[in-house]
């Protein structure tokens, strides 16, 4: 969907970018993962041309994003940054309401799209509509942020270390929310972030940048056992590796026809959590469960560490 | 006093004798007092620019007026000392300043023969303590109760509703400076208007100038300091040599170009009047548009951008809104200063109140240089309120 080719932006002699070419695919997240002046965020700023690139183009649905002027092409595409960017001035409501407004939607539909939004970020519509930013906690803020985003039904939404501002708890919800709300409007997101956590957590896919180049770009299992670059495995963690892989697989996924007498575990929970749930019971094997609470399989501990190595 | 068993468990008995003084109430308690022993009340002149004879009090009004008009002020002092309450302590300032208005005007009315236009009563240095005195201890109640804004505009009409009526209905026209006013009613209201326009033109076409030039600066940081640097500079001229420098260029521009001339420019007159307080007033507002614009959040003005406003919309749909507040202290700062400022312009025949003062100074009628002196203040009071009241409504729709 999004082709981006030899994308380059360089600073007089500074290259900050450097000749990137990746494809994002629809209906996913992926992430582009760095270190601080990875080049990353430029990377991102250049999809939506906030940064014109001085090399390389960016084509969406096949089209050159330089065939529009560019703040036409950003109403097209949601966009969602750190510490929110709320207008202090304007109420809940209308920032949400902005790029409809901005394109010219009449009123009774901007306002039952905000209405739809609100609800979906469980903010009360009656409640939340007509309060101003300050008056928001800062998950609730972060919330509106990304309604405001997608308040215009992008097919896609960039977004450059939206959770960076929020505190461990709140993001986790904040994440969870984010992959919700991907599965229901099936929006293609391109997300920046320095968090490898957070980078396995949503991507389907994950690039890693360091010093403007794209070292990998891949699933994020395959950076883990595959990694194509010293640095790859630097950034994802040489110690804790075999967890994290553990942690991209779920328990049905993962689960053997069969019964067993040990703890249950919902199919939902990550291989990870499963492992420690069975050293913390000190049992040998699990009963996966499905979300009715229904039997639909085991699994056993030679099973789960067998999966937390490269096959 | 319901407090006061409470605190007298935990203070020492020999602290609990002592009431509590309040320091500001203390401070107007001394200075009233020190006004009314040993400052004159009201001074008798034979004629307008004679000096006068020296009245206290207790001489110009009668025995009984004089007994009220002391047990108000000692009650206003008593309130100003032990009361914490500042609704009770403005409404005893308020009580005191109609007290002390009132004796003042009875006293212009007791000391003027009837029918007599010649000799002139003046309010004393002990007046003008006085009101300072009780002036400062309403502002203080003002601070304390922290109205809103729009409290305080009310206020301010209620004060200057009730100045107006009294002025109108001719309380005070025994008073020097009210024979004054009397004498120059139409020239009065003449230079009054001219003062407005000088101050609030300049101020007007300082706006249009400085908001781009502001923007300009914030937007092309290259440009900044030299801008803000030349402006600096205007600022530091004395408004007396600005003047002075202006009338050379003013004077030549009306001797060459005959249309400048037909326009009523030349070296003296309004045109150099207005020209220096433009210049003076672009640097506040110019310095102030920056640090609005400099201020608001980076994040707003990506996110503007980022969702496809253009950069006019991100301007005057986020920044210019968000900076507004800076830039009306800006404004305000340049509405006082200019209405102080204006009073100058009568030396070179810009005209404004200050034509009052400088022929009062000339003529060494003090009466005359209040004429001028007291409306300026006043207007420049009034200016500061209504604008300080507008940038804190500002502030209060958007902030914590």
């Amino acid at each position: 969907m999004i082709s981006i080719e030899n994308l380059s932006k360089q600073y007089d002699s500074a290259i900050v970018v450097d000749s990137v070419s990746m494809a994002v695919e629809r209906n996913s997240i992926t992430v582009i993962v760095g270190t601080s002046g990875s080049g990353k965020s430029t990377l991102l700023r250049m999809i939506n041309r906030l940064v014109e690139p001085t090399g390389g183009r960016v084509l969406i649905d096949g089209k050159d994003t330089t065939n529009e002027p560019a703040h036409l092409l950003r109403r097209r595409i949601g966009y969602a940054i750190q510490g929110n960017g709320l207008f202090p001035h304007r109420t809940v409501a209308e920032n949400i309401a902005t790029v409809p407004r901005l394109l010219g939607w009449d009123q009774a539909r901007q306002r039952s799209r905000v209405a739809e939004l609100l609800t979906v970020f469980q903010l009360d519509p009656a409640e939340f509509a007509g309060k101003f930013p300050h008056q928001l906690s800062g998950g609730q803020q972060q919330r509106v942020g990304v309604a405001r985003a997608l308040a215009a039904e992008p097919e896609l939404l960039l977004m450059d270390e939206p959770f960076g501002a929020l505190d461990p708890i709140i993001r986790a919800k904040a994440q969870d929310d984010l992959l919700d709300i991907q599965r229901r409007f099936g929006t293609t997101i391109v997300l920046v972030t320095h968090d490898m956590d957070e980078a396995f957590r949503l991507g389907s896919r994950v690039a890693v940048m360091s010093r403007g180049r794209l070292l990998q770009y891949d699933r994020p299992a395959a950076l883990l056992t595959q990694p194509a670059d010293p640095f790859v495995s630097q950034l994802t963690g040489l110690a804790d590796r075999a967890m994290r892989l553990l942690s991209l697989t779920t328990a049905g996924q993962a689960a053997v026809p069969g019964t067993s007498t040990g703890p249950a575990i919902a199919a939902s929970a990550s291989l990870r959590d499963a492992l420690s749930e069975l050293v913390w019971r000190g049992a040998d094997s699990a009963s996966v469960i499905d979300a009715s609470g229904a039997p639909s399989g085991k699994l056993t501990v030679a099973a789960i560490l067998a999966l937390g190595r490269p096959r | 006093m319901s407090a006061q068993p409470t605190r007298a468990q935990r203070i020492p008995a020999t602290a609990m004798r002592l009431p509590r003084i309040d320091p500001l109430g203390a401070l107007v308690s001394v200075v009233g007092a020190v006004a009314l022993l040993w400052l004159p009340f009201a001074v008798f002149k034979p004629n307008r620019v004679l000096p006068g004879d020296s009245h206290a009090l207790a001489q110009v009004l009668p025995p009984s007026a004089t007994l009220g008009c002391l047990l108000v002020l000692m009650l206003v002092a008593l309130t100003a000392l032990g009361v914490g309450n500042a609704w009770l302590r403005l409404a005893a300032a308020l009580l005191g300043l109609i007290a002390v208005s009132a004796a003042i005007a009875a006293a212009g009315n007791l000391l003027t023969p009837p029918g007599n236009k010649v000799v002139r009563v003046a309010p004393g240095s002990g007046f003008w303590v006085l009101l300072l005195a009780i002036g400062l201890m309403a502002t203080d109640a003002i601070t304390r109760l922290r109205p809103r804004p729009i409290v305080r505009v009310l206020m301010l009409a209620l004060f200057a509703a009730i100045a107006c009526l009294a002025l109108a209905h001719g309380v005070f026209d025994n008073l020097s400076v009210m024979r004054e006013y009397a004498v120059n009613a139409d020239r009065f209201a003449h230079e009054l208007r001219r003062h407005l326009a000088l101050a609030l033109g300049s101020l007007g076409a300082a706006v249009v100038v400085a908001l781009p030039l502001g923007i300009v600066c914030h937007q092309v940081p290259r440009l900044r300091a030299g801008i803000l640097g030349a402006l600096n500079v205007v600022q530091t001229i004395p408004a007396i040599a600005l003047y002075g420098i202006l009338m050379a260029p003013l004077g030549a521009l009306a001797a060459a170009v005959p249309l400048a001339a037909r326009l009523g420019i030349s070296g003296i007159g309004a045109a150099p009047a207005l020209l220096a307080l433009f210049l003076y007033s672009l640097l506040p507002v110019v310095a102030n548009t920056v640090a609005g614009l400099a201020r608001v959040s980076p994040a707003a003005v990506e996110a503007a951008r980022g969702m496809g406003m253009t950069r006019r919309q991100t301007l005057t749909g986020v920044e210019l809104v968000l900076a507004l507040p800076t830039i009306l202290t800006g404004i305000r700062i340049v509405l006082v200063q200019n209405i102080g400022l204006v009073t100058i312009a009568a030396l070179i025949g810009g005209g404004g109140l200050g034509v009052f003062v400088f022929q009062g100074i000339g003529q060494t009628a003090i009466d005359l240089v209040l004429l001028g002196a007291i409306p300026t203040v006043a207007l420049g009071f009034t200016a500061a309120v209504l604008l300080d009241a507008l940038v804190e409504t500002m502030h209060r729709s958007r902030e914590p």
